[in-house]
């Protein structure tokens, strides 16, 4: 651990980040957070959700103002009054939501509030060139003209990083920057962010995925209830280490010992293709007590495929069986009704109504058993959710709504929706992503449940360690492909990653 | 005072009313608001008119709200589901016109049987048409919608080339005159029995919960296996059809039909149903909410023709209670 930065003895000339502390109303968000950034070094901050990483950086990058405590940046006191003084003092943040305007071309967007002038006119040619120049400094081949809405979302996030580029940023906070990149953009970002290190500028870094952090990341500080409860001279550290100062506790394990399968195939998928081609002549089986594990890049359509199965996306060719009979997968509806249930991607988006309760969510898609003759009473719903909800283990009670619950919670109301019915495949799409650290065992603990109950069970991950952890056996798909199915004692990070990139 | 969502504690504040009262707000959960504000108006109209708290202008308040409430109960499953309907007041107009040409005797002369029945078919398929612009060509409601208000109205007035029909059988102008049991004249009953029919509907039925969750996420009801297109499709369709069945009961208490009428009412019954309490965003609101909407545009306007206030100034007034109702809403809202 390093030594406290206010005692530091040999001042240099980047960020020294002293004591600060903000409390909304009687919530002590941060407490006494101290640390130091060196020029020319990524500092990866880590922590919960809630942990208080965002106030740290939103406090550095102007967008929240201090209780307590200073930050000397360069030399000089720094206590920006909003964003456009942390920018002007050369301290810029990539939000994991992007703040682009998806209208406009690439130029406009890299000097949007401050567009080159000539003669009361935009000047095009100088903007479109310095725009293309910056682009160039990050390996970026597209034009400046192009409309942002038409990029994908690693070449957006280049955008922005561009425009703090040409802000003459020398310390950028990523929040979360490769949250929506695939293993390929991962890797260009690392490398242009250790080109601009060489070059002297400062990095914060915040992420989830700790595997990334050994790579990228020069120092490691690790905050838990808004304190610093540690802090790395060294990146190499543990990854269990770092996940059980995060937590606070010592962590038994991530994954749950698995039982073996049984002999009924309950899903079985042959040659199945996407009108967008997104996946080709896809086949395979899952049997019943079974959990199979769906790995690749992002792009390699494996949730394309998924939501396919689950009738939320049409197929051109190919036909899916379930128990032995054929499903024709009309709609969502038709899947489950044949058993067959998705637990989708993008949990706040698809998968539960924020706004409504706990008990109206877990109605919803089970009107057939809360209200067999259409009548829906209050008391029904009640003691369905209140079944759910023990079942499960959810935090919460069935009149509350789902936007006041975590995200692991929010994800145990999906899978509540769906376990009652029961389904003869579950299938889970980033079950635990945007889900802290902590959560996510017993969310592991749920899955493996679920496949111990008989139900064949289909796990889409980023998170290669997630797919190794929970799967009996792992398909790979790369660019719409399936390249091979490995059983769990030949499936290692090496041969997932040989297969998905080939 | 604070209101909370939370049913518990709602109950707690009406806990002395005994379950009655625990039902009462249950059906005006989230309208907590909008009916003090509805119950201060009328005390203040009370305290200021001598007129106001009578037999005879209750009964009045409630007859000039029938087209309204009628209409407001279709808009507020539309915009329950996250859409809007601007062509009501048109597909009124459109109704009534058909009814008028099928059934007076200058013109079909078919009996006011088939005027109504025609009326109601035809709103209905305006109805249908925008909800298969929205569904099936993807079209914003708010853009199908304001087509299909130009081209019923356009159609409205085609049918007698801008006239006016006038004088229809006594049975039917009585609808709206005659009070049955001293106070209930049929119209006021239809809509009384359709707030409660739906009110019913949208509380307990597995379809109108539905609507619920396609206004809260159309992809989450979606990949619930909720049949969100053909829900979305019969909501506008109805819609449709409330805003025929309001031109029906305007013909009655006119006793003509004109390609005129209706005009802005589309923006009376959005406001009546977002005073309510409903989300323009979709997936908040009740009949309940709507409601009382509804009253609080009847009791003000009627309130301030008996205060003798010019209609000029009636409308900054309701314009200025419209925010007040929403902004204080979305106060609340925050501070929960």
């Amino acid at each position: 651990m390093s030594p406290d930065p206010r005692q530091s003895e040999s001042p240099h000339n980047g960020l020294f980040v002293n004591g600060l502390c903000k409390s909304y109303g009687p919530v002590q968000v941060l407490a006494d957070a101290s640390f130091e950034v060196r020029p020319g070094e990524v500092v990866a901050l880590l922590g919960e959700n809630g942990a208080g990483k965002s106030t740290v950086s939103n406090i550095i990058a102007g967008a929240t103002k201090s209780d307590a405590g200073s930050i000397i940046w360069r030399g000089k006191p720094y206590s920006p009054a909003n964003p456009a003084a942390a920018i002007e003092a050369g301290v810029g943040m990539i939000h994991q939501e992007l703040k682009l305007l998806p209208d406009l071309s690439v130029a406009e967007n890299v000097y949007v509030g401050r567009l080159p002038m000539r003669g009361g006119r935009i000047d095009r040619a100088t903007m479109n060139a310095k725009a293309s120049a910056q682009l160039k400094r990050l390996g970026l081949d597209v034009s400046p003209e192009r409309m942002v809405r038409t990029l994908r979302i690693a070449a957006q996030q280049q955008v922005e990083i561009a425009k703090a580029l040409t802000l003459n940023a020398e310390l950028l906070i990523f929040d979360e920057p490769t949250a929506a990149l695939g293993g390929e953009e991962t890797e260009l970002l690392f490398q242009q962010i250790r080109k601009l290190k060489a070059e002297g500028m400062s990095f914060i870094y915040i992420s989830h995925r700790l595997d990334e952090i050994a790579q990228i990341a020069d120092r490691v500080v690790v905050m838990r209830d808004g304190r610093i409860v540690a802090r790395h001279e060294r990146a190499d550290v543990s990854v269990r280490t770092v996940v059980e100062q995060m937590v606070g506790r010592s962590v038994e394990r991530m994954f749950p010992t698995l039982s073996p399968p049984g002999t009924d195939t309950l899903l079985e998928v042959e040659n199945l293709s996407s009108p967008e081609r997104s996946f080709n002549d896809v086949s395979f089986s899952v049997k019943s007590g079974e959990i199979l594990g769906i790995a690749g890049l992002i792009g390699a359509g494996r949730t394309e495929l998924v939501r396919a199965i689950a009738g939320a996306d049409p197929i051109s060719s190919g036909s899916v069986r379930v128990g032995g009979q054929p499903v024709h997968l009309s709609g969502p509806a038709a899947a489950i009704k044949a058993g067959v249930v998705l637990v989708p991607e993008d949990r706040k988006a698809q998968g539960v109504v924020l706004d409504q309760t706990i008990g109206e969510n877990l109605a919803f898609g089970n009107f057939d058993h809360v209200a067999p003759k259409g009548w829906v009473f209050p008391k029904a719903v009640q003691k369905f959710a209140e079944a759910g909800i023990s079942r499960l283990g959810v935090k919460g009670r069935p009149n509350q709504a789902v936007s006041k619950l975590s995200g692991g919670n929010q994800q145990k109301v999906i899978i509540a929706k769906w376990v009652s019915r029961p389904p003869k495949v579950f299938i889970l799409d980033e079950p635990t992503r945007g889900i802290d650290v902590g959560a996510r065992a017993a969310i592991y603990d749920v899955i493996a449940d679920l496949a111990r109950s008989g139900m064949a069970v289909v796990v889409v991950s980023s998170d290669l360690e997630e797919v190794l952890g929970l799967s009996h056996r792992v398909l790979v798909l790369s660019r719409g492909r399936q390249r091979g199915i490995l059983e769990r004692s030949e499936a290692s990070n090496v041969a997932v990653m040989e297969l998905a990139t080939s | 005072m604070t209101v909370s969502n939370d049913a518990s504690d709602l109950k707690a504040t009406t806990g002395a009313q005994g379950a009655t009262g625990a039902k009462l707000s249950a059906l005006f959960a989230g309208t907590m608001g909008p009916l003090i504000g509805l119950v201060l108006l009328c005390l203040a109209l009370t305290l200021t008119t001598d007129t106001f708290l009578t037999v005879r202008n209750i009964l009045n308040v409630l007859d000039q709200i029938t087209v309204l409430g009628i209409m407001a109960i279709g808009m507020t499953l539309v915009i329950l589901i996250g859409g809007i309907d601007l062509s009501v007041g048109s597909v009124l107009a459109l109704a009534s016109m058909v009814m008028g040409f099928v059934a007076h005797p200058d013109y079909l002369n078919l009996g006011l049987p088939a005027g109504i029945a025609a009326a109601l078919f035809v709103a209905g398929l305006c109805g249908l048409v925008s909800g298969l612009l929205v569904t099936l060509t993807k079209l914003p409601p708010f853009i199908a919608t304001l087509a299909m208000m130009s081209v019923a109205r356009g159609l409205a007035n085609m049918i007698t080339d801008g006239s006016q029909i006038v004088g229809f059988s006594d049975w039917f102008t009585n609808l709206s005159i005659i009070r049955h049991f001293g106070f209930l004249s049929v119209t006021v009953g239809l809509m009384i029995v359709l707030a409660i029919i739906f009110a019913i509907f949208l509380n307990y039925r597995a379809t109108g919960r539905s609507l619920y969750a396609i206004g809260g996420s159309a992809e989450v009801a979606r990949l619930s296996g909720i049949p969100v297109k053909s829900l979305t499709n019969w909501v506008y369709a109805i819609c449709g059809v409330l805003a025929g069945l309001a031109g029906i009961v305007l013909a009655a208490r006119l006793d003509s039909v004109q390609p005129s009428s209706g005009l802005g009412y589309e923006l009376d019954t959005i406001a009546a149903v977002v005073i309510g309490g409903a989300s323009l965003s979709g997936g908040v609101g009740s009949i309940g909410g709507t409601t009382v909407g509804v009253l609080i545009i009847g009791v003000l306007r009627n309130g301030l023709n008996l205060l003798g206030v010019s209609p000029f100034i009636q409308q900054v007034v309701i314009g200025v209670v419209i925010a007040l109702a929403v902004a204080t809403d979305t106060w609340r809202r925050r501070a929960q």
